[in-house]
């Protein structure tokens, strides 16, 4: 993990100070509300329906224990007992005292954590693949180049003030579950036929009311002169995105209106302008330093199968289930990389109590060499867990509700806060999921129906990547009335697609109905072995339509 | 800021967010903020609805809450005043998820 040097420790410990000041200047009335805004949001502090939140940076979702127990321990002080971990792999707390987020940081600080960049029109928090540095077939460790971007983009006097915000995300490997294509940055790290590590850059993407899979400007960037690209993308940005409308002012729009070429081109000579100067080129020591932060944990040399897990499996039907859905090949033998799914059924999507986080954080440091992860999908993982601790595991997870065996699966639900808590929703998101997830609670059920990704947003700003859903549904308002749109065929994945909108909105008795007629219809049109989003694709959305809409 | 009362809403209260903790607050007949909504001042037609509005917001109202603003209320035989839209009625008890926070979880 990377550990904070003493520049990262000065200027985390002085913004705290800063913005120490600043709410004691609010609270005694001496600024303004239109004055203090913009600061409190540069500190991850929104204001929402019930009270205030606060968005804690997770940078490319890669915690230790001692800071997943902070995380559990601000959740007992300064909240209700619990946290939400967000499709931005950060977490976010739902009724902090505004009075009290100084104190709150100041704690966050001590495990090299904070609030900045978590809003604004800024470049945000760099998230990353969860299985980094565990997988099999990683061309390098993604988290060594966002720790390296985060470094780049952290307070950059001329990214601060962008035209609008500006997310960038980094795979290793080619099974996309970052969802770097939906990014305004998204970046594949590739080897040549050189054998060099390099980048291929994909900008533009994005989901929101006006969503766009990105374009890829270079098939090729070498490692290097990352920065150098990533720096003139920005430079084009700042200097072209649209200030005039807010709706408009999101680099993807820039590329849709300047065009794929025009927009390759700007680049390509604010590059070379930049490359002149040398000034962006990593030192190949700094390099090497944040990558040894990376370096694989110092695993056993062991067998690839286990004699106590088969025999535990064969014993446990409920843990086997388990092994199949939620733990997936480590890169290294006698190893697996295990998925804790924060879906139980009915529960809410991302949610996790005080109690559980100091749990996780005891088995990460007992059992998975001290990292925990997250994921876009809300869930955690232990990235380096023996085969013969997965019972031990396991037994532990599931006596604190933590081992649903859900994994990819109907019950595991995006679902962004919605109406419940958020300023900008148009109607509820989770208490969908919660009626989704306990209509096909049944297991057997959900295996059949196999892999089906639902993601689901309270607005049309799609925190809850509705538009990337196999089934989206995006929630409306209609005077006052909470509706249901659905849309079909979406993915987040390397083969990205938008969901196609079936048609006419459901109310919230009728939407879940819905649902089961979609997952009916599939039942019957899939081949064997196909996915919902296979047959979707197959099929296209005509036979879906015609049932869901029947009379 | 969004339109939070219907065109020709007859029933109208003041609501906001309370600066140290955002807490949910509304304005009473008697010129001060409560938490709660049963408390709240219920304007009858536009014209009362902007006047209680102006009462809201003297020069000072930002040292204590944020944003306040209109909504629509209905009026039932049964349970009297309640707030119009799932966003107020939500935001005047807590969480529909989360029976155990909010105002809900006082009341009870």
């Amino acid at each position: 993990m990377y550990r904070y040097d003493e520049f990262d420790h000065q200027l985390v410990a002085e913004r705290v100070e800063q913005f120490r000041g600043q709410v004691a200047r609010r609270v005694a009335g001496e600024i303004t509300e239109d004055a203090f805004k913009p600061l409190r949001l540069m500190n991850g502090v929104y204001l929402q329906l019930h009270a205030y939140m606060l968005r804690v940076a997770i940078p490319y979702g890669t915690l230790s224990s001692k800071q997943m127990r902070m995380l559990a321990h601000l959740a007992r002080k300064y909240d209700r007992g619990y946290g939400h971990f967000t499709t931005r792999q950060n977490i976010q707390y739902n009724w902090p005292a505004l009075d009290r987020i100084p104190d709150l940081l100041q704690e966050l600080a001590s495990v090299e954590m904070h609030a900045i960049q978590t809003s604004g029109n800024c470049i945000r928090n760099v998230t990353s693949d969860q299985y980094a540095g565990a997988i099999a077939d990683e061309v390098e460790d993604p988290r060594i180049i966002s720790e390296i971007i985060r470094q780049w983009s952290t307070f950059h006097p001329e990214f601060s003030y962008l035209p609008r915000k500006f997310k960038i995300a980094v795979t290793g490997h080619k099974n996309d579950r970052a969802a770097i294509k939906l990014h305004d940055i998204g970046i594949v790290i590739v080897k040549n036929a050189a054998g060099e590590i390099g980048y291929e850059v994909h900008v533009g993407g994005g989901q929101g009311r006006t969503p766009f899979i990105a374009k890829k400007m270079s098939d090729f960037v070498p490692a290097a002169q990352l920065l150098a690209y990533l720096e003139a993308v920005m430079r084009v940005y700042n200097m072209l995105g649209r200030r005039d409308n807010s709706y408009k002012a999101r680099i993807k729009i820039l590329v849709h209106e300047t065009g794929e070429e025009e927009m390759r081109r700007l680049v390509d000579a604010e590059f070379a302008k930049i490359e002149a100067s040398q000034m962006l080129t990593v030192p190949q020591e700094e390099i090497d330093r944040i990558a040894a932060y990376f370096a694989p944990p110092v695993l056993q040399e062991l067998p690839a199968t286990s004699a106590s897990l088969d025999s535990a499996r064969a014993s446990d039907s409920a843990f086997d289930h388990w092994v199949t859905t939620n733990v997936v090949s480590h890169v290294k033998s006698g190893y697996g990389i295990v998925n804790i799914s924060l879906k139980p059924i009915g529960g809410i999507p991302g949610d996790a109590s005080d109690a559980q986080m100091d749990v996780i954080a005891d088995l990460a440091e007992a059992y998975a060499q001290d990292e925990v992860r997250v994921t876009h999908e809300q869930n955690l993982v232990l990235p380096h867990v023996k085969l013969d601790d997965l019972k031990t595991v396991y037994d532990t997870l599931l006596a604190h509700g933590l081992a649903t065996p859900n994994l990819g699966m109907i019950s595991d639900t995006i679902a962004c806060p919605g109406l419940d808590y958020c300023n900008l929703a148009n109607a509820r998101s989770i208490p969908l999921a919660q009626e989704i997830s306990n209509r096909f609670a049944d297991l057997d059920r959900q295996y059949d129906i196999g892999e089906l990704k639902i993601k689901i947003s309270g607005c049309i700003n799609a925190c809850g990547h509705h538009h990337v859903g196999h089934i989206g549904i995006l929630g409306v308002d209609k005077k006052g009335t909470e509706f249901y749109q659905i849309s079909l065929g979406g993915s987040a994945d390397e083969n990205a697609s938008l969901g196609d909108i079936t048609g006419r909105a459901f109310t919230e008795d009728d939407i879940v109905d819905a649902i089961e007629n979609l997952v009916a219809s599939y039942v019957d049109l899939r081949h064997n072995g196909e996915r919902f989003i296979d047959t979707y694709r197959r099929v296209g959305m005509q036979p879906f339509k015609e049932r869901l809409y029947a009379e | 800021m969004a339109q939070h009362s219907a065109k020709g809403a007859r029933f109208q209260a003041v609501t906001a967010n309370r600066l140290t903790d955002g807490e949910v607050v509304y304005f009473t007949d008697a010129g001060h903020w409560s938490l709660s909504f049963s408390e709240a001042a219920i304007a009858d037609g536009a014209e009362a609805a902007e006047a209680v509005l102006a009462r809201a917001m003297p020069a000072d109202f930002e040292a204590h809450v944020l944003d306040p603003y209109l909504f629509e209320v209905l009026q039932d035989a049964q349970t009297g005043f309640q707030p119009a839209s799932v966003r107020e009625t939500i935001r005047a008890k807590g969480p529909t998820i989360r029976l155990d926070l909010g105002k809900q979880a006082i009341a009870s």
